[in-house]
């Protein structure tokens, strides 16, 4: 533990909404009235119990949490060395880690007399989680997500019209997760006096990124809790996923302060990191620039236009990062590696075999790491690595990925 | 009258373009009419051609648009102006360089670039303030750059002597007025809607009382945008402040393939309309 609070990595943002550099509220005028609204709503419910009671009365009966921490005890022996556990956030209600962060939100929006919910959606996972708890509040529910992303990801655009949300295929742009943004955002500054914009990852301006950390968090404090019940010591090292950043960062901030455990934050690397962009390492192929309302590690040109990134996972298909990732990677305390479309295909399919889990994509790259730095490491070395969503939504891409004909099945 | 914005540029103290331009105006009765453009769009040979015509037609004050892949608070119109400058090559270089070839015949039409800040974070706000001021740029829109973040761009800016014109907005109560006024040059920019550009039709009895609650508060002139498509409209709105700004309707022009003359004759139009208020 840190000697004082100034050795804390767990303190940001700062007032400005800052971490380190990264972060801030980059908008326009329209919408900083709404967000200075929204942080002091937010800085009240953080310190009101009843909010919290509310939050965790909904984790348990309607989330189904403490999600499961689970040794994977055929994994680890084919992978021969490190013990590998997985914190089980794919076992939630919609089937990822996304209800976490919305639950939070929509009782928020509630609390502030909002009526109506927008929201963005890549693969689909955040816009079903929205559309789920605004059908359990009876909250009218619009969900903007890429016309691209429409076509490839109809099951779960049926889901969320079962749930009785409207989903806007958004054409602007070149159709996909950032253009949803910039459609939620122009929504939102058109509607500004009854809607509640929901953000679905550790990203925006201030206070959604330290907003949805805050909700996503839950993950890690189960986390070290179940780690001390099972092996009486925190783990040697915890890693997640990255696209925008949202389960790593519940994951990782509640170990923020325990320096031995190693932090690693796994991007897309897609078809390689290359200077073609064929992928969404925002951190490890990208610079500082400024997009949806925060500085952070964005994808662009020379010119500062933003790029598209490429990926498998339609849910780590993002120019840019949270920005308290950002900062973690330029002070050193978390470390960002990258996994390829070809090695995520492989721990998926490791995954199945071995455990009898069919994880999703974005989870599949973090196992990947697992699976590259696990058999070189003592047997007594701890990994927990957080199994963020399951991989029903994935199997049609990952049939097609590996040649598979699903059209007869 | 507030104390804090109450000479034309407190922070270089020196009087720019814009500022002449309104004492002009003001001397003449008139309302200044404010024509914004993409550069860049459809190419950068149309897009000079469009903005050389723009003196001439009675525009008082150009808005340079500087093309952005996510423009997040424009409508779909200067969307895609932006998409088409973009892939017609247009960069923020040759954006400084409409700029520069228009100031090579016009000493005295202010030109304002508006956009988002990312093209200017990405070249270094050190380095693309000389280089703004060196090619006759006046002042500067920049979207996603509220109060909150005025050390970033808008106090550098004002030291090069460059005007940094704020947007007010029918969500800025008077609590949070004074902070959008504070740092404020050459005029203020009042967005008649909430919304997007080229989205509902500005009604002038809405802005009226608007106008006048940020009036006042400064001795800046109010100059209202978004939602002014008609000459009818400009003059309308044009008579409730300062003046008015024309864009998406302009580049729905540009976007139909009309040709610079055509154009042109279009921002005649919409001139006239506001100096008639």
């Amino acid at each position: 533990m840190p000697d004082d609070i100034l050795n804390s990595f767990m303190t940001g943002p700062d007032e400005k909404g800052r971490f380190g550099d990264f972060g801030g509220r980059f908008v326009s005028e329209t919408l900083m009235p709404l967000i200075l609204e929204l942080e002091r709503q937010y800085e009240h419910a953080k310190t009101d119990d009843s909010f919290w009671d509310e939050m965790h009365h909904l984790w348990t009966h309607y989330v189904g949490r403490p999600s499961p921490m689970y040794f994977a005890e055929r994994l680890t022996e084919r992978l021969g060395g490190a013990k590998v556990y997985m914190k089980r956030d794919e076992l939630n209600h919609t089937g990822a880690h996304k209800i976490n962060n919305v639950l939070g939100q929509i009782i928020l929006a509630r609390r502030m007399g909002k009526t109506r919910i927008i929201a963005e959606t890549g693969a689909g996972q955040h816009g079903v989680a929205t559309a789920t708890v605004c059908a359990k509040f009876g909250l009218k529910c619009v969900v903007y997500m890429g016309a691209h992303d429409v076509e490839r990801q109809a099951p779960n655009v049926f889901r969320m019209k079962l749930l009785g949300a409207e989903v806007v295929p958004v054409t602007s742009g070149r159709g996909t997760l950032k253009d949803a943004m910039n459609d939620a955002l122009r929504d939102w500054v058109t509607n500004v006096r009854d809607t509640f914009y929901c953000i679905g990852t550790v990203a925006g301006p201030h206070p959604y990124p330290a907003m949805v950390r805050d909700f996503q968090a839950i993950i890690g404090k189960e986390a070290k809790e179940q780690m001390m019940a099972a092996e009486g010591r925190l783990p040697d090292t915890i890693i997640a996923a990255i696209g925008g950043g949202s389960n790593a960062m519940g994951l990782f901030f509640p170990f923020l302060d325990d320096k031995d455990v190693s932090i690693i934050g796994v991007e897309a690397g897609g078809k390689g990191v290359n200077d073609k962009m064929e992928h969404c390492a925002s951190l490890t192929g990208g610079r500082p620039g400024v997009l949806h309302g925060n500085r952070t590690y964005l994808l662009q040109d020379e010119d500062g236009q933003i790029l598209e990134g490429h990926s498998i996972s339609a849910g780590l298909d993002y120019p840019g990062i949270g920005p308290e990732h950002s900062w973690l990677h330029e002070i050193g305390r978390a470390k960002y590696v990258s996994i390829t479309d070809t090695e995520a295909l492989d721990a998926f399919q490791l995954c199945c075999e071995t455990e009898g889990i069919i994880p999703a994509l974005e989870p599949s790259h973090a196992l990947a790491h697992v699976a590259k730095i696990a058999p070189d490491l003592p047997k007594d070395h701890i990994i927990c690595m957080n199994m963020c969503g399951r991989g029903d939504k994935d199997i049609f891409t990952v049939a097609r990925a590996l040649g598979w004909d699903m059209s007869g099945a | 009258m507030a104390q804090t914005a109450s000479r034309p540029n407190e922070q270089t103290d020196a009087m720019t373009r814009i500022d002449d331009t309104f004492a002009r105006l003001k001397a003449e009765g008139k309302k200044a009419f404010v024509a914004y453009v993409m550069a860049g769009d459809p190419d950068f040979e149309t897009s000079l051609a469009v903005v050389k015509g723009l003196p001439g037609a009675g525009v008082d004050i150009i808005e340079l648009g500087l093309p952005f892949t996510d423009p997040m608070a424009d409508g779909p119109t200067i969307q895609l102006a932006g998409q088409r400058a973009l892939e017609g090559g247009q960069t923020l270089q040759k954006t400084l360089d409409i700029a520069r070839a228009l100031r090579a015949d016009d000493d005295t039409t202010p030109i304002v670039m508006m956009g988002y800040y990312n093209p200017i974070y990405s070249r270094g706000v050190d380095r693309f303030l000389a280089e703004a001021k060196e090619a006759g740029i006046d002042g500067l829109i920049i979207v996603d750059l509220p109060p909150e973040e005025d050390d970033e761009l808008c106090i550098p800016a004002q030291k090069a002597g460059l005007n940094f014109i704020r947007l007010a907005t029918p969500t800025t109560d008077d609590a949070r007025l004074p902070a959008v006024l504070k740092n404020t040059s050459g005029f203020v920019y009042y967005v008649s809607i909430t919304g997007i550009t080229g989205a509902a039709e500005a009604q002038a009895g809405d802005v009226a009382p608007e106008v006048a609650r940020i009036k006042a508060a400064t001795d800046l002139p109010v100059v209202v945008g978004f939602g002014i498509k008609t000459p009818e409209t400009a003059e309308a709105i044009a008579g409730v402040a300062d003046g008015c700004v024309v864009g998406s309707a302009i580049v729905a022009e540009i976007g139909a393939g009309k040709s610079p003359d055509e154009v042109v004759g279009f921002v005649r139009s919409l001139a006239d309309g506001a100096h008639r208020a």
